[in-house]
């Protein structure tokens, strides 16, 4: 076989790389955009446990984010990926002895990257929750709106406002753990490119394609979030 | 005067009877208590004399691995950071340049894929390496993940440092220079004892999340706590293995939280009023 050149090896067809690697970023920001919304949804709700005037409740979401932001996040994909599919197999075995469980591997870590986000991003809109005033809700009751009304109309609103830039991080260090999934072997990024590496002997050069697949992925959301950002402060100008 | 203590403001009275927050509190409270005996319960019925006799060991070898890999790096990258962060500060364009571009890529790309390149990527370049005596270094799987490790947080802790000074008014710096200190003097005497004060929570947080990140280095064939625990798992298909190792961390990260809660509590006392 004759030597390769690093332009071949990094074109796109049959002998290149570029498009496995292209298919694995494809993953990858799809993983991440599909866990973002469950992550928002839980820390949110967590966020509100946490300052709830219910001692029960504050007690439940606390225990939520000491374990989830205490535990490696490598462990909870590994215990979440492993001991699952055994509980299941427990649970379904009194109704159907011959059933076998799998876990797919995108699904496992869409759940658990949720869990170990929902923690960070909840962390993040309780200090949102107090930088609001109690004035705020009291001029919700005052105007006759419902507790929900309240919430969804005047709080959320601000609320977002205030945990932007918090929630900028958590976005940020999300994509970022999106490349240990590829240890429980889902084809994204990193597992792609290290599948051109071992194949083609140039570790170097597809594992820092895969270094400047995230390094791309960053700068365009920073891009993207301050677009966002400008928009939400001209709404905020115009009133 | 009594009708004004009368008006001193309540706090709100607590609410009685079962309202819907109380329901849903209790039941998520139950919910964990449930999940937690589950998981004692499982431990017990589980447990294997000839599993903890053969693993323990091993895990407790691994802890110290775990523990050296985050000590070494942390001392390596804080000593690396000092150079970064004055880059970062300087006004010379082409170094302020150079440790932003260090600062982003390094905290920019997931750090499994830093010990990637270092691991594996490093191994393109073994002729050269060996001519400089290098390689002898890069072989071992534990050196490259401290040094990954050690650029990594190198990175973090220049960006810790940094905010850190600047969050020290520039008065200081003045006043200091008004009493004849020279700068060296200045930063040692003046700014780095209320910069640091400042920065003890952002550092205790990145240790927290270098315990934490260690466990990628199991990936990379070295056999600190994670690395173990997945050995133990693949000789035994038993999920205990990552339960104790899970437990293990999990204590690790409380007792280290708590331990900077306490120096932060006593290192800010006179803050207090």
């Amino acid at each position: 076989m004759p030597a390769q050149s690093i332009w071949t090896l990094l074109s796109w067809g049959p002998d290149g790389w570029s498009d496995d690697i292209a298919y694995g970023v494809v993953v990858t920001v799809l993983l991440a955009l599909a866990t973002l919304p469950i992550g928002l949804t839980i820390g949110f709700f967590i966020a509100l446990g946490k300052q709830s005037e219910e001692p029960s409740l504050r007690l439940a979401a606390n225990i939520y984010t000491t374990v989830f932001r205490g535990l490696p996040e490598l462990v909870t994909l590994f215990l979440f990926f492993f001991g699952v599919p055994i509980l299941l197999q427990h649970l379904i075995r009194y109704f159907r002895p011959e059933a076998t469980i799998d876990v797919n591997s995108f699904i496992a870590g869409m759940i658990v990257l949720s869990l170990i986000f929902s923690s960070y991003a909840s962390e993040v809109f309780l200090s949102a929750f107090r930088a609001i005033p109690k004035g705020q809700y009291e001029g919700g009751y005052a105007i006759g709106l419902s507790y929900g009304q309240t919430m969804r109309l005047v709080i959320l609103p601000q609320l977002l406002r205030i945990a932007f830039p918090g929630l900028e991080n958590c976005w940020l260090s999300l994509l970022k753990d999106t490349s240990l999934v590829s240890v429980v072997g889902l084809a994204e990024t990193l597992r792609n490119a290290g599948v051109a590496a071992r194949v083609t002997k140039h570790s170097f050069l597809f594992y820092g394609v895969a270094a400047l697949v995230f390094l791309a992925l960053a700068v365009v959301s920073s891009f993207a979030t301050s677009a966002i950002l400008r928009s939400l402060g001209k709404r905020e100008a115009q009133r | 005067m009594s009708a004004t203590a009368i008006l001193v403001e309540r706090p709100p009275p607590r609410a009685r009877g079962w309202p819907r927050r109380r329901i849903v509190g209790y039941a998520l409270v139950c919910l964990w208590i449930a999940f937690g005996l589950g998981i004692v319960s499982y431990l017990v019925f589980a447990w294997n004399a000839a599993f903890f006799a053969k693993y323990a060991p091993a895990y407790l070898q691994g802890l110290g691995v775990t523990l050296s890999l985050v000590a070494i790096s942390m001392v390596v990258g804080a000593v690396m950071s000092v150079p970064v962060a004055y880059g970062r500060m300087s006004r010379n364009r082409i170094l302020s340049g150079l440790a932003y571009c260090y600062v982003y890529f390094f905290r920019g790309t997931p750090l499994l894929v830093q010990t990637f390149l270092v691991y594996y990527g490093l191994g393109s370049f073994r002729p050269e390496l060996q001519t400089i005596g290098l390689w002898d270094f890069f072989k071992d799987a534990f050196n490259c993940g401290v040094f990954a490790f050690a650029l990594n947080t190198a990175a973090y802790q220049a960006e810790i440092l940094r905010g850190a000074i600047e969050s020290v008014p520039k008065g200081q710096w003045e006043g200091a220079a008004s009493l004849g200190l020279h700068k060296l003097q200045t930063l040692r005497k003046i700014i780095l004892p209320q910069a640091l004060v400042v920065a003890l929570r952002p550092y205790g947080n990145e240790l927290i999340l270098m315990v934490k990140a260690s466990a990628i280095v199991a990936i990379i064939t070295v056999y600190d706590l994670m690395g173990n625990a997945k050995l133990a798992f693949a000789n035994s298909f038993d999920v205990q293995a990552y339960i104790w190792v899970a437990l293990v961390y999990l204590v690790m990260v409380e007792l280290l939280r708590h331990a900077i809660e306490w120096i932060e509590r006593r290192i800010t006392i006179h803050l207090k009023r």
